[in-house]
């Protein structure tokens, strides 16, 4: 038990390294030599503003009254200052037609239960392909971790027919868009899990099943506490990948404006008032400070999820 | 049950509820068939354990990929068996044709400028005092939703005639050393380049954080032993530095032309796929669903799909690789 929640420990490690780095020299602090400290801190400095200027520039222009957003630029704010949070009354609490508030609310009823349910099933699916054997196993692993290969667009016309033959939102107007994302997240989400879990040793499981443990008790016992940083990073990672999703939202949603998630009434703001900068900046600046909460808060979990989907399989 | 039912938040509870029901009742079940005898017992806790995932994938993932692949050799209304004409007009029709070769520019510029961007920043940054901060910053935007940084680059896109002040930053930055301002998102074709732009923007974050980790774990004996060796910072970077990392640089790689050959948000956002910018994956949603053209819209998920394939497969390949040279 420790020596696995030591490696789970060790691989945390691992990636806030990979944040901050260790006291250790390595190949790049070399290669920095390659262009002299001077111009390469210059060059950075140069990216690392380009990549931030932008969204500062929407926050400031948010808090700016209507009509100066139109006018100037948000630089003016430096020489004549005059912040308000209008924008934000109008596009939280304002007339129907500029209301975001309700889109807001749909983008959390829909990304909780399609972050919850993707996890429980791929979990579950993750332990009959790791730790249950059976005949065909690796088989079958392999034919779902190859349905990583179907584009979202290939699934969408064939998945709304059948939520429309069935009624499957008649009662649960959401649960057409739960299960979609439910779906599509499944291959990468069992194909990681199953990576996570069998590195945890057989022994572990084995002295538990000698002890008499059912399946359902090594499940919740032992396999879950040592998957939670996984179980964590993936968790994050479904719940960005929702909230920021258009394509699963407008196709599911039926174009009904109850459901729609915010990424969908956004877009479709920026077409129908394309100038109306003060509804669109306030509007979006709310779309991203949830996965911005989400992303400094778990930092650490979001970048072991990366680390692991792409660099150690 | 009133509240359960027609508010968002009831919704929501009832949903929770309806999880933790499911994920109670599989766990009875599975304690059930756990508990009996050892020939029905292990296909019991199997079917228990895997069988809700994989049904739900047959059901929403291979049946609608069959369907998609047949829908495509049919028309509109899938009634009828049409051979490849769905094929025939979507690489003859020009306005498909231009969407073909903004998708064929995006998959070639994306990836290779967000991975250079990524690794240089990465190799600038490393070691420094300040680099949780430094990666943060250009982390930032992997956060952000197409849309949303849709709407924050066309506010830095923004044009106003020559005679106006300019609320586009960029704008106002050329009126200010006595340029003209530039139609960024009208004037083709050079707008697709300036869309291109806003994801790499996105996926830079994602290269640098892939590739600063692995530029850390390449063994520091090697690089002393080359620099003992007299290799100057030049050399060791293209001969130790880069081949170690490559592995990843080609995973990243691959990952983000993956990520953009599905790209139609910022498209969507930002032109409406208006003045030359349509791209694969927004021709399939209007085909299937402003036009309602089944036929054409499958085809185009079909091409995406073909797109992808060799892009995936090589990606797992890989992945599996790496795996092995770690273990």
């Amino acid at each position: 038990m420790t020596a696995a929640v030591t490696e789970t420990d060790a691989s945390l490690a691992d990636a806030s390294k990979a944040m901050g780095g260790g006291p250790r020299r390595s190949a790049a602090s070399t290669a920095r030599g390659l262009l002299g400290n001077r111009i390469g801190s210059a060059i950075a400095i140069v990216i690392a503003v380009l990549w931030t200027v932008p969204t500062f520039g929407l926050f400031l222009s948010s808090l700016r009254p209507e009509s100066d957003i139109k006018r100037t630029g948000w630089w003016t704010f430096f020489s004549n200052p005059v912040l308000t949070l209008e924008n934000y009354e109008q596009v939280l609490g304002g007339s129907t037609s500029t209301n975001l508030s309700q889109y807001f609310m749909n983008s959390l009823v829909i990304c909780i239960p399609a972050t919850l349910l993707p996890l429980a099933l791929a979990i579950m699916a993750a332990y009959a392909f790791s730790v249950l054997e059976w005949r065909g196993r690796d088989l079958v692993f392999v034919a779902v971790f190859t349905l990583q290969i179907v584009p979202l667009q290939m699934a969408l016309i064939p998945l709304l027919r059948i939520f429309n033959d069935t009624g499957a939102g008649s009662v649960l107007l959401f649960l057409p868009l739960w299960l979609a994302h439910t779906i599509f997240a499944l291959p990468l989400a069992i194909f990681l899990l199953h990576n996570f879990m069998s590195e945890v040793p057989r022994d572990l499981i084995e002295a538990a099943r000698i002890d008499g443990a059912g399946h359902v008790t090594v499940f919740l016992r032992i396999m879950l506490p040592l998957m939670l940083p996984a179980i964590a990073s993936f968790a994050i990672f479904q719940f960005l990948w929702v909230w920021n999703d258009l394509l699963v939202g407008l196709t599911f949603s039926g174009g009904s404006r109850i459901i729609q998630p915010l990424t969908a009434a956004l877009a479709a703001l920026t077409g129908d008032r394309g100038q109306d900068w003060h509804l669109l900046t306030a509007g979006a600046f709310i779309s991203i400070i949830i996965p911005l909460i989400v992303f400094f808060s778990l930092q650490r979990y979001f970048v072991r999820g990366l680390l692991a989907g792409s660099v150690k399989g | 049950m009133g509240f359960l039912l027609n508010t968002r938040v009831g919704q929501l509870v009832l949903a929770v509820i309806l999880f933790c029901a499911i994920v109670a009742v599989l766990l009875l079940i599975a304690k059930g068939a756990d508990s009996l005898r050892e020939r029905a017992r292990r296909p019991a806790v199997v079917a228990v354990f895997a069988g809700p995932a994989l049904l739900l994938l047959a059901a929403g993932l291979i049946y609608p990929f069959i369907r998609t692949l047949w829908m495509s050799f049919m028309d509109n209304r899938s009634e009828n068996y049409v051979g490849f004409a769905n094929y025939v007009t979507a690489l003859t029709e020009p306005s498909n044709l231009v969407g073909f070769r903004n998708t064929f520019l995006w998959v070639i510029l994306t990836p290779l400028l967000s991975t250079t961007i990524g690794l240089v920043y990465a190799v600038l940054i490393d070691k420094s005092r300040l680099e949780k901060v430094a990666k943060a910053l250009l982390f930032l935007p992997m956060a952000i939703s197409f849309v949303g940084a849709g709407i924050i680059w066309k506010f830095v896109y923004d044009y106003k005639g020559a005679g106006q002040d300019q609320i586009g930053v960029i704008n106002a930055l050329l009126t200010w050393v006595g340029l003209e301002p530039v139609r960024f998102l009208q004037d083709s074709w050079m707008n697709t380049i300036f869309l291109i732009l806003v994801l790499v923007w996105i996926e830079a974050g994602f290269a640098m954080v892939i590739l600063s980790a692995s530029i850390k774990a390449v063994p520091e004996d090697i690089i002393e032993a080359a620099r003992l060796d007299g290799a100057s910072a030049w050399q060791l970077f293209w001969s130790i530095t880069i081949p170690s990392i490559r592995p990843s640089l080609v995973v990243v790689l691959t990952t983000i032309s993956i990520a953009t050959l599905k790209i139609f948000d910022i498209t969507r956002t930002m032109t409406g796929a208006k003045f030359d910018t349509q791209v694969l994956a927004n021709l399939m949603y209007d085909e299937s669903f402003v036009f309602g053209n089944n036929g054409l819209g499958s085809a185009m998920a079909v091409f995406i799909f073909v797109l992808v394939v060799p892009l995936v497969m090589f990606n797992i390949r890989q992945m599996a690789k790496n795996r092995e040279v770690r273990g």
